[in-house]
């Protein structure tokens, strides 16, 4: 199977067909639901915080942010800003999140999403290329989360392009906007071990600590690659799930 | 997008990182604005922990200059405090909290624009999605 970051650059891979399908994918929906629930709980938080979600893309993973149940975020209610380069996939997200306004207006039964309060409405979204730098003053967000997303930062969509200076820009930038603890869980799909490496080391020179979560080494199939990075020292609980840079 | 974020958000022109006039960004008088809830004591409650850890990290100054821009000057010129304490909040308290989830996160500038007062970039906002995409010249 080809990689999708090897067909195109993502805004224009994620056209308004594709970004369609993606939504709609049950399966798709399901798996993203899997690696938010995961990355939040790498995240481990204590209350109730604001989040960044780079390369949000339909916000599936917002939504699941936003979700005040017990099962993922044990009742706190978090609101979030999502960035992402391909306008079609956030319309997609405006059309949820206009179905969700109607749907809660129309519904006073209880349904089996009770919990979910805020939902799409707990978050923004911006279109922004990660690469050019994460564009909040210092200190905004408590944490950060990616799904499937930073690995297009090696893509090399026209001569101007120098990943490794996107990549640089893109963790220090990052860095700034984290408060002083902030930490960042990214789920990702290398293409090689060069590519964890580069990440890891770029990610430890621009100040964060921190290291690779692997799920399901043994799985082709299910095997999931997490970085798990923090601004601070990382607790000793963290510790035991990263291996330390 | 909500005007929480108007409160964080800064141009991402990296020159202009060690520029003040970056942030906050300066707000077109015609920007459109929305209320994104019906009013809702729940989601409000709900909020709260949220609201108070977010009071902190807000630059007062700069949400007066950007309510400004809007055509809102009924502001306080200085930041309300509140008690950390969620369970024990007092009836003033949870007024400030309703009146700042209605200006925060109900708030939304839906059309519009806002530029940078260093580089003059002008980044447009369509459908509550700011544009932050930077020209090649400027990224
Ligand atoms: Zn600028």
């Amino acid at each position: 199977m080809s990689r999708p970051e090897e067909i195109a650059p993502p805004e224009l891979f994620y056209n308004s067909k594709e970004s369609k399908k993606y939504t709609e994918n049950s399966r798709v929906q399901y798996i993203q639901y899997v690696m938010t629930k995961r990355s939040l709980e790498l995240l481990n938080l204590k209350k109730s915080s604001f989040i960044l979600d780079i390369g949000c893309g339909s916000c599936l993973s917002g939504e699941i942010i936003s979700s005040a149940t017990e099962e993922v975020n044990q009742g706190m209610n978090h609101y979030w800003t999502g960035l992402d380069i391909s306008p079609d996939m956030l319309e997609q997200a405006i059309i949820r999140k206009e179905e969700q306004k109607f749907n809660t207006n129309d519904d006073d039964s209880d349904d089996e999403e009770s919990g979910d309060v805020g939902g799409l409405r707990n978050g923004d979204m911006m279109l922004h290329d990660m690469g050019q730098g994460i564009p909040f003053r210092a200190g905004s967000f408590d944490a950060a989360i990616s799904i499937s997303a930073i690995q297009w930062l090696f893509n090399k969509d026209n001569n101007n392009q120098d990943p490794i200076k996107r990549i640089r820009r893109f963790f220090e930038s990052l860095y700034s906007s984290l408060t002083k603890n902030g930490k960042f869980v990214a789920q990702f799909y290398p293409a090689n071990d060069d590519q964890i490496d580069t990440f890891l080391q770029i990610a430890k020179q621009t100040g964060f600590s921190g290291g690779l979560v692997i799920d399901n080494p043994e799985s082709k199939k299910n095997k999931k690659y997490y970085l798990v990075l923090s601004c601070g020292t990382m607790s000793s609980n963290d510790a035991d799930d990263a291996d330390n840079l | 997008m909500k005007l929480l974020t108007t409160n964080f958000i800064k141009c991402s022109v990296k020159a202009c990182e060690s520029s003040n006039k970056s942030f906050p960004l300066k707000y077109n008088n015609q920007c459109q604005l929305e209320l994104n809830y019906e009013e809702d004591d729940e989601i409000i409650q709900s909020s709260y922990e949220f609201l108070i850890g977010i009071l902190d990290k807000i630059e007062w100054d700069a949400l007066l200059k950007v309510c400004q821009d809007l055509g809102n000057n009924d502001l306080p010129p200085t930041k309300p405090i509140i008690n950390e304490d969620v369970a024990n909040l007092n009836d003033n308290e949870k007024l400030i909290i309703k009146q700042l989830f209605n200006l925060l996160i109900n708030t939304e500038i839906v059309e519009g624009s806002m530029q940078c007062e260093s580089c003059e970039h002008i980044y447009q906002i369509k459908n509550g999605i700011p544009n932050l995409l930077l020209p090649p010249h400027l990224s």
